[in-house]
C-alpha cells in the first residue's frame, strides 16, 4: 500500500464528504427543487465512472496489458450477469475461468 | 426495534434481510478483493463502517491499489455517493419520532418540532444509514410509519452486514496466499460489472459507459494511475446529448410533493432492486 497517512486522509475525505450529502439532501428537502435529469446525470456519472474502473482493472496493470486470462474471466462474468444469473454464479465463474486459464499457462 | 417488526408485514421484512444477506455477500467480496490488492485489513473495515457505499469504496480501492492519489480516489467515489443528495431530497423526513408512536398519525408528520439531543443522534445515524436499499424499500412502503420503519430497519441491517461481510472477507482474504492463481483479480472487475449490469440495460447509458471505459483504456498507457477513470466522466456527454431525444415529451414535472411519486433516481433503484 502507499503511504498509510495518505490513504487515511483519502478515506476520511470519502468519508465525510459521503455524509454531507446524506447529512443535506433531507434538510434542502424544504428549499430547493431537484430537476429529474440532474438526477440522472448523476447516476449515469457513476454508472460510466464504475464502468471505466471495470474496463482499467479488468484489462491494464500498470501502464501495460494485463494479460489475457483477466479479462476472458471477466468477460464470462459480464456474459452471465447479463443472462441474469445469480451474483455468487457470476463472481465465482469469473475466479474460475481466469484460475483455469492460468493453470493452463495462459498469462 | 420492536415497533419495527410490529410496524412492517413478514413479506417486507424477508426482502430487507434478503437484501441484506446480498450486501453481506458482496461485503466478502470486498473485504477479501481489498487485501488481494495489498490493502491491509483496517481499511475495507474502516470504510465499510464510515463510508458505508458498496460502490464508491470499490473505487477507492481500484484507484489507490492501480498507484492512483489517494485524494483523486476519494473524489470520484463522492462523484458516485453524489446521487445520496437527490435521494434525501425524494424521501419524506426518516428521522423523526418513533415509527408507531400516537403522534404519527397525522397526514404531515415532518417531525420537525422535535428537538433535543436524542433527535440530533437519530438525525446523524438516520443520514448515516441513507443507502439504495433503505431508500428502495422506504419508497416501496404505502404511508409514512411504514417508510421510516423499511428505512431504520434496512439502513441498519444494511449497518450490520456491511462491514461484517467486509471483516469475514479481508479475514479470508489474508488467509489466502497466491491470489492471483485462484483468479481474485478477475473477480474485482466482475463484482462492479455485475452491481452496474441493471444499469446498462438502459441504452443511453451504456453508451455513456462504453465510451468512458474506451477514453480510460485510451488514457492509461499515458496518464498516471486514477486519472482515467475521472477522464472518462466525459462519456456523460452522451447523456446530455442524447437527452432531448430520449425524453421527448414529457415537460419537467414539478418536485413530488407526496412521499408516493418519489423522484427519477430511487424509483429506477426500485426497479433494479425488484429484478
Amino acid at each position: 500500500m502507499k503511504d498509510p497517512t495518505l490513504v487515511v486522509a483519502g478515506l476520511l475525505t470519502l468519508s465525510a464528504g459521503t455524509f454531507a450529502f446524506r447529512f443535506t439532501g433531507p434538510l434542502l428537502r424544504q428549499r430547493i427543487a431537484f430537476p429529474p435529469w440532474a438526477s440522472r446525470l448523476l447516476e449515469a456519472a457513476a454508472v460510466v465512472l464504475l464502468a471505466a474502473l471495470v474496463a482499467t482493472t479488468a484489462l491494464t496493470k500498470g501502464h501495460g496489458f494485463a494479460g489475457l486470462a483477466r479479462p476472458a474471466g471477466v468477460i464470462v462474468g459480464g456474459v452471465l450477469a447479463w443472462r441474469k444469473a445469480p451474483f455468487l454464479v457470476v463472481v465465482l465463474a469469473a475466479a474460475a475461468t481466469t484460475a483455469v486459464l492460468r493453470l493452463l499457462g495462459v498469462p | 426495534m420492536g415497533s419495527i417488526y410490529r410496524t412492517l408485514t413478514g413479506g417486507t421484512l424477508r426482502d430487507i434481510a434478503l437484501a441484506c444477506l446480498a450486501v453481506w455477500f458482496i461485503g466478502l467480496s470486498y473485504g477479501a478483493i481489498a487485501v488481494a490488492s495489498g490493502f491491509p485489513l483496517w481499511v475495507p473495515a474502516a470504510q465499510s463502517v464510515l463510508v458505508l457505499a458498496g460502490a464508491s469504496e470499490f473505487l477507492f480501492i481500484g484507484i489507490v491499489a492501480a498507484g492512483g492519489n489517494p485524494f483523486a480516489a476519494a473524489l470520484a467515489g463522492l462523484l458516485v455517493n453524489a446521487r445520496h443528495l437527490p435521494y434525501g431530497l425524494a424521501l419524506p423526513d426518516m428521522t423523526g419520532p418513533d415509527m408507531t408512536g400516537p403522534d404519527m398519525t397525522g397526514p404531515d408528520m415532518t417531525g420537525s418540532d422535535i428537538t433535543g439531543p436524542g433527535r440530533r443522534w437519530r438525525r446523524l445515524l438516520g443520514s448515516h444509514v441513507m443507502n439504495d436499499e433503505s431508500v428502495v424499500f422506504a419508497l416501496a412502503q404505502e404511508d409514512l410509519p411504514r417508510q421510516r420503519a423499511a428505512y431504520w430497519a434496512c439502513g441498519l441491517g444494511v449497518l450490520l452486514c456491511w462491514p461484517a461481510g467486509a471483516i469475514l472477507g479481508a479475514l479470508i482474504g489474508s488467509v489466502i496466499g497466491n491470489t492471483g492463481a485462484f483468479g481474485l483479480d478477475a473477480m474485482f472487475p466482475a463484482v462492479i460489472l455485475a452491481l452496474i449490469m441493471p444499469a446498462l440495460r438502459d441504452r443511453v447509458t451504456l453508451g455513456a459507459a462504453l465510451a468512458g471505459a474506451v477514453i480510460a483504456l485510451a488514457a492509461t498507457p499515458f496518464l498516471p494511475a486514477g486519472l482515467p477513470v475521472l477522464l472518462a466522466l466525459a462519456g456523460v456527454l452522451i447523456v446530455v446529448i442524447t437527452r432531448p431525444a430520449s425524453r421527448p415529451a414529457s415537460p419537467r414535472a414539478p418536485r413530488p410533493a407526496s412521499p408516493r411519486a418519489p423522484g427519477r433516481a430511487p424509483r429506477r433503484a426500485a426497479r433494479r432492486a425488484a429484478r
